[in-house]
């Protein structure tokens, strides 16, 4: 499904690599973690697979597709939720999701049904006619992912979809996510939360100073370290206990 | 083109949530082209109406001193302080409490009789009517002398300087003219001279046809400061474009099987109409709010359409203009300012508010690249020349073309910022 290839990120006026000769392969219908500690290349690598960013060096496929041949018909087939709350703060709930869904083709009534449908799944039929402006960050990141999902892509990024919300917002969100990986979305998102990726990934990927240290199946892993109860002792063995601030 | 009405939606939309910007877009234009439009009108007035204290320091107390004091009495412009010093005059008018202090010398009016009689004199002698007098003595001559505050602008220093030579050179002609008389005929009552200027002054307003044209402070001011107002579009569209990348929505939008071309058309519609009724609430301003304050009335009589048209084709350079700046700003910080002076700088070299022919040489040059130029000529010509649309082609097309160069440039350049 994704088949990165040495791929490497250097920044401008950056001393060093974000992403370093990685090689990672995500198979169909996974849900693909990558986790790492801050600064360790997780977003910058997702913003590779996204067309955020051009690689400095290595290549990758979509589903077969690149970005350089297939720009469009790549776009139509994943579907990416940013860190950041990515939607128009004065429009509606409705009104944003028109507009981003309008963007990848839909339209009309099967637009309406698809937005009213997820609004649904995900509690926010309610607060379908609200400004986003008057949301919680719960709520913000709900919207933000239903906005990334309406045309129904094959494969979803997630940047670290779950910070900063509570725990029942949390608990919707993984629970709409593995309903979409049932239905065949290949999943691949970023976080911090250990103890959710344990739960929620069937595969994980532990990247560290823009390279690739661990790859497999969390149980897998956990059982790999003898000293490890769960992921999280997986990956302060392997990344260390040390701070990672950087400026 | 579904994807085009979907972005124009959303901007309009966008627009109308933000009702204190939709406020400043259309109420600040029409605030500003009636202030600036009253005030230059009233520029036009201030010699005849508006009264400016000034100082006059009358030592001569003649004939003369008279005559200056009622010429500028009669001017209606200056309302006279009489009773001060030279020197109390001079601190005054230094300390910026009196613009003007005119100071007219001693014995202006007698030295100047003594004069032009031993000058006429001279000549009787010389073409042998009288015998010459021997007992010419030198007059040394006289100084009127004008204080002006240093904070004076130099165009009014100069109306105030012409006004009083022409009146000293009245006096001094009519002098001469007195002093032949009273040399040639005993009888003061006999009209030997005409004094009333040979040479006269008529404006006569150039023709188009038989319609005549007659310019006025509106006429003027309305497309020029409806330009200035279009113009300053580039700073709410150069914002809205900087305030998606810092939302995030860019990233979502630069993720979407968009052109970043149809996102920019979806603004460019938007800011393009309502440039349009910026420019529509200006004309209903020159129409029915002016003649209410006493400014005269704007007249677009058969020139609607083609006023129109130039708006279109201004209103889309400014959108270009925007469109560049807002691509290529990373922050609010930067567009805002930036957008802000560029205006400014682009009305001072297209004419806004000094006329392209009075700029020094190299302005004039600098001025042809100013947009604001090519709009203001092809609004004065619909407004004051009654021109057909054959004639403002070179200018419409100039504007055209540059909404499409900073259009393809900002494309361009988002594409090189962000390829992959």
């Amino acid at each position: 499904m994704i088949n990165i290839e040495q791929i490497s990120k250097k920044y401008k006026m950056a001393e060093s690599y974000s992403v370093k000769d990685l090689d990672l392969f995500i198979a169909e219908n996974e849900i693909f973690g990558l986790l790492g500690p801050n600064g360790a290349g997780k977003t910058t690598l997702i913003s590779m697979l996204c067309s955020l960013i051009k690689p400095t060096s290595g290549s990758f496929t979509i589903n077969g597709l690149t970005y350089k041949k297939n720009k469009n018909q790549l776009k139509q087939l994943i579907g990416i939720v940013p860190q950041e709350y990515a939607l128009y703060p004065t429009l509606t709930a409705f009104e944003n999701l028109k507009y981003f869904g309008s963007m990848y083709g839909l339209k009309g009534k099967e637009l309406d049904h698809q937005i009213y449908e997820k609004l649904d799944q995900l509690g926010l039929l309610a607060f379908a006619n609200k400004k986003i402006e008057t949301f919680s960050g719960g709520m913000k990141r709900r919207v933000n992912l239903i906005a990334s999902i309406l045309h129904d892509p094959k494969v979803l990024f997630l940047d670290e979809p779950t910070v900063g919300v509570d725990v029942q917002s949390k608990n919707v969100i993984i629970d709409f996510l593995q309903s979409l990986n049932a239905k065949g979305t290949t999943i691949i998102y970023t976080s911090h939360h250990l103890n959710e990726a344990e739960l929620f990934c069937t595969q994980v990927a532990i990247i560290d100073q823009g390279t690739l240290i661990v790859k497999g199946k969390p149980k897998a892993l956990i059982d790999k370290f003898d000293s490890a109860k769960n992921l999280e002792d997986v990956f302060l063995s392997l990344t260390g206990k040390g701070l990672r601030d950087s400026a | 083109m579904h994807k085009l009405w979907a972005s124009t939606y959303k901007e309009l939309l966008l627009l109308s949530r933000d009702i204190g910007g939709v406020a400043i877009l259309f109420v600040m234009p029409m605030v500003l082209i009636i202030t600036v439009t009253l005030i230059q009108d009233s520029t036009f007035k201030t010699i005849a109406d508006t009264n400016i204290p000034i100082l006059l320091v009358n030592n001569d107390n003649g004939e003369v001193s008279k005559t200056i004091e009622k010429g500028l009495e009669t001017a209606n412009a200056f309302k006279m302080v009489l009773d001060k010093t030279e020197e109390e005059a001079k601190e005054l008018v230094y300390k910026g409490t009196y613009q003007l202090a005119i100071v007219i010398p001693e014995n202006l009016s007698a030295d100047l009789e003594r004069k032009v009689n031993q000058n006429v004199n001279s000549i009787i002698a010389k073409i042998g009517l009288e015998e010459a007098t021997t007992d010419t003595v030198a007059i040394p001559n006289k100084e009127v002398r004008l204080y002006f505050d240093p904070a004076t602008q130099q165009s009014f220093k100069a109306s105030v300087k012409n006004g009083i030579d022409k009146m000293v050179s009245k006096i001094e002609t009519e002098s001469i003219y007195k002093a032949f008389q009273k040399q040639i005929t005993d009888d003061p009552s006999e009209v030997i001279f005409e004094t009333e200027n040979f040479i006269t002054f008529k404006e006569i307003v150039a023709k188009n046809g038989d319609q005549e044209i007659l310019p006025n402070s509106v006429q003027h001011n309305v497309p020029a400061w409806t330009l200035f107002a279009i113009f300053f579009i580039i700073v709410p569209l150069s914002i809205n474009i900087v305030k998606e990348k810092s939302q995030g929505t860019f990233v979502r939008l630069r993720t979407n099987p968009v052109s970043y071309a149809t996102v920019l058309a979806g603004k460019t519609l938007v800011y393009l109409v309502v440039c349009i009724i910026q420019f529509v609430l200006m004309l209903l301003v020159g129409l029915f709010v002016f003649p209410e304050i006493g400014l005269p009335t704007l007249d677009v009589s058969g020139r609607l359409p083609l006023l129109l048209l130039v708006t279109v084709f201004t209103g889309l350079a400014a959108i270009g203009l925007g469109l560049l700046l807002g691509t290529i700003a990373t922050t609010q910080e930067q567009s805002a300012p930036f957008g802000a002076t560029l205006v400014v700088i682009l009305a001072a070299l297209g004419g806004v508010w000094v006329p392209v022919f009075i700029m020094p040489e190299i302005m004039q040059v600098l001025s042809n690249i100013s947009p604001m130029n090519w709009g203001l000529n092809a609004y004065l010509d619909i407004f004051l020349r009654n021109t057909s649309v054959v004639e403002i082609l070179p200018e419409i097309s100039l504007l055209f073309l540059f909404f499409i160069t900073t259009t393809l440039i900002a494309i361009v350049y988002n594409e090189k910022k962000n390829a992959v």
